[in-house]
């Protein structure tokens, strides 16, 4: 926690209604209720600074990136350049050679996948968690078929954590490869990745994390976390669909081959034989999303102008009062009750299907998300079809999660 | 495709109970609870649906609930369907497809605009393919079963 300045204790420290005014879609109705979005897991809104940098990005600089001997192009370069700055920043990388563009999160790890095939050989061992996104287990799974390595999967307790027995019991000297998410996208556990990934450094594992859940909620510093690859989407961090982003240490991506040739990733070209970029430009092949760097850019100075610990103070307050709330809807069960969450609580209420409760939550204006959420080993792992989510972003109100409670309540008088 | 043995078609969906009911009763229910209240009871009037039948022959995928179609071809002409999920409002919606679609001939089925009828009821975004809630599968399902039993 930061020391308060005497300005800031006469003012409210996060003024949630003040910052939901810079999010217009939030101010709308939905089958004649007002909105309560509470999908943000799936993705998450934009302020009204992010729509303005891609629309004036388009009205005033655009051109085609590093190419052109012409002033639009310079300021499409610096424009696009200077994102890449800031998300180097916003994770405290080393380097902004060591941030790569990519189409999200998902296109990361495969990037990442395909890059260590030459080092895997048959036996050796990648190692996951049963909380992951399937865009964390494909494509592993697709990795070890190509290479003969083998995936397995961290356990998981019941109450949501991983099972750090399961974990060191898995890492040996055969593990290559540890790939797991730092915030579990149907539960909403913080996992101790810094922990683990030193764990894992310490018998030269190569380490990923998956930031996709992490972001929207907290900064994460790669360099204290100490892993080689940190990934996650724009999207769910408040920016535009279509891009995201690959942390990865120098030494791994040089040592990487490129993933997709084409304009942009190459030194030189010829039939001769063809030498490539340096990084960061070796892993981007073709023009890039533009526009959409520049918009992510600007939901990461929108991040800054807010008070970081006021608003994970606040987003801890949402949770807290969901969990109060829980009681007040018998049969109600709330899956993943990890020590240390995100604002974001997963559900099954008896007698009720997952789409039940987001077909009549709908009804009355509230959007959540029903169903497996991309991590059927969870759901196989809980013996659920699937569960209820309701996921939380820092300009969602205490009335709404009521709302929400008193959305639940209703719903079970029309089914009793 | 193979009609079921079992004999479901002694049911109120699509004989006793018509669209017409559907849309008369929705007229009097104002809100949303009351007609989310009665898609639910409409749900309930939906028979059993046989064990031995929950096969992948009669799986329909595509769904975020589990949901099983069977049909049965009457002496006379009549195509009957049955539907099964877990879910209670696809339940609910399922019945209000067999209101429509039960009891006809094959022809006669696929003359019928399911689109417009729940486009009436308001109900239509459920049915809507953006939804992926499966109906819209179930009902292609439908047609196919119909469109066979038909040529
Ligand atoms: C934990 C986690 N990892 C990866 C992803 C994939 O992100 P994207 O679909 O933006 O590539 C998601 C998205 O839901 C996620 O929640």
């Amino acid at each position: 926690m930061s020391t308060l300045s005497v300005a800031k204790i006469t003012q409210p420290l996060f003024d949630v209604h003040a910052v939901r005014r810079d999010f217009p879609i939030l101010s709308q109705q939905v089958n004649g209720k007002p909105l309560v979005y509470l999908d943000n897991g799936a993705s998450s809104q934009r302020p009204e600074a992010v729509l303005q940098a891609m629309d004036s990005y388009y009205r005033e600089m655009h051109s085609n990136v590093h190419r052109g001997a012409h002033t639009l192009a310079d300021r499409a370069t610096s424009a696009f350049e200077g994102a890449r700055k800031k998300v180097q920043q916003f994770l405290n990388a080393p380097s902004a050679r060591e941030i790569i563009w990519t189409r999200g999160a998902t296109e990361a790890i495969n990037l990442v996948a395909n890059g260590l095939a030459p080092l895997l050989k048959p036996g050796d061992e990648i190692l996951l968690s049963q909380m992951e996104h399937h865009a964390n287990i494909v494509p592993w799974q697709m990795l070890a078929e190509r290479t003969g390595a083998r995936v397995l999967p961290i356990d998981v307790t019941p109450e949501g954590e991983l099972d750090m027995d399961s974990f060191h019991s898995l890492l040996s000297e055969r593990t290559r490869i540890l790939a797991i998410t730092h915030v579990s996208n149907a539960l909403g556990t913080v996992n101790p990745v810094a922990d683990m990934v030193a764990k894992a450094k310490a018998q030269g594992v190569i380490t990923l994390v998956d930031g996709a859940q992490a972001v929207p909620h907290f900064q994460p510093d790669v360099q204290a976390l100490g892993c080689d690859f940190y990934v996650f989407s724009a999207h769910k961090l408040f920016g535009p669909t279509g891009i995201g982003v690959l942390y990865g240490k120098a030494e791994l991506l040089e040592a990487m081959p490129p993933w997709q040739g084409g304009g942009e990733m190459i030194e030189r070209v010829s039939f001769a034989g063809t030498t490539y970029n340096t990084l960061p430009y070796k892993f981007e092949a073709g023009t890039p999303a533009i526009a959409e760097a520049v918009g992510l850019g600007a939901a990461i100075d929108y991040l800054a102008t807010l008070d970081r610990d006021a608003m994970e103070a606040a987003e801890n307050a949402l949770l807290q009062r969901a969990n109060e709330l829980v009681t007040s809807v018998p049969g109600m069960t709330v899956i993943g009750t990890a020590r240390h969450k995100v604002p974001l609580i997963s559900f099954k209420i008896d007698g009720l299907h997952p789409s039940d409760i987001g077909t009549l939550l709908d009804q009355q204006g509230i959007a959540i998300r029903a169903g497996h959420h991309c991590a059927m080993p969870l759901m196989e792992y809980y013996g659920l079809p699937g569960t209820a989510r309701a996921s939380f972003a820092f300009y969602n109100t205490l009335e709404e999660v009521e709302q929400l409670f008193a959305a639940l309540q209703k719903i079970q008088r029309l089914f009793t | 495709m193979t009609t079921s043995a079992i004999d479901f078609t002694k049911n109120p969906l699509g004989t006793s109970t018509t669209m017409e009911d559907v849309f008369d009763a929705f007229e009097l229910l104002d809100d949303w609870e009351d007609r989310y209240a009665f898609i639910i009871d409409l749900g309930k009037q939906l028979p059993p649906f046989p064990d031995s039948e929950r096969n992948e022959k009669n799986y329909v995928h595509g769904c975020q609930s589990q949901v099983w179609l069977i049909h049965h071809y009457e002496a006379d002409g009549k195509l009957f369907l049955l539907i099964d999920s877990d879910a209670i409002i696809v339940r609910g919606l399922a019945a209000i497809i067999l209101v429509a679609l039960n009891n006809h001939e094959p022809r006669e089925l696929l003359a019928i605009d399911i689109d417009e009828l729940f486009e009436r009821l308001d109900l239509f975004r459920h049915i809507s393919p953006t939804r992926g809630n499966g109906l819209r599968s179930m009902i292609s399902k439908i047609r196919d079963i119909a469109s066979t039993e038909a040529a």
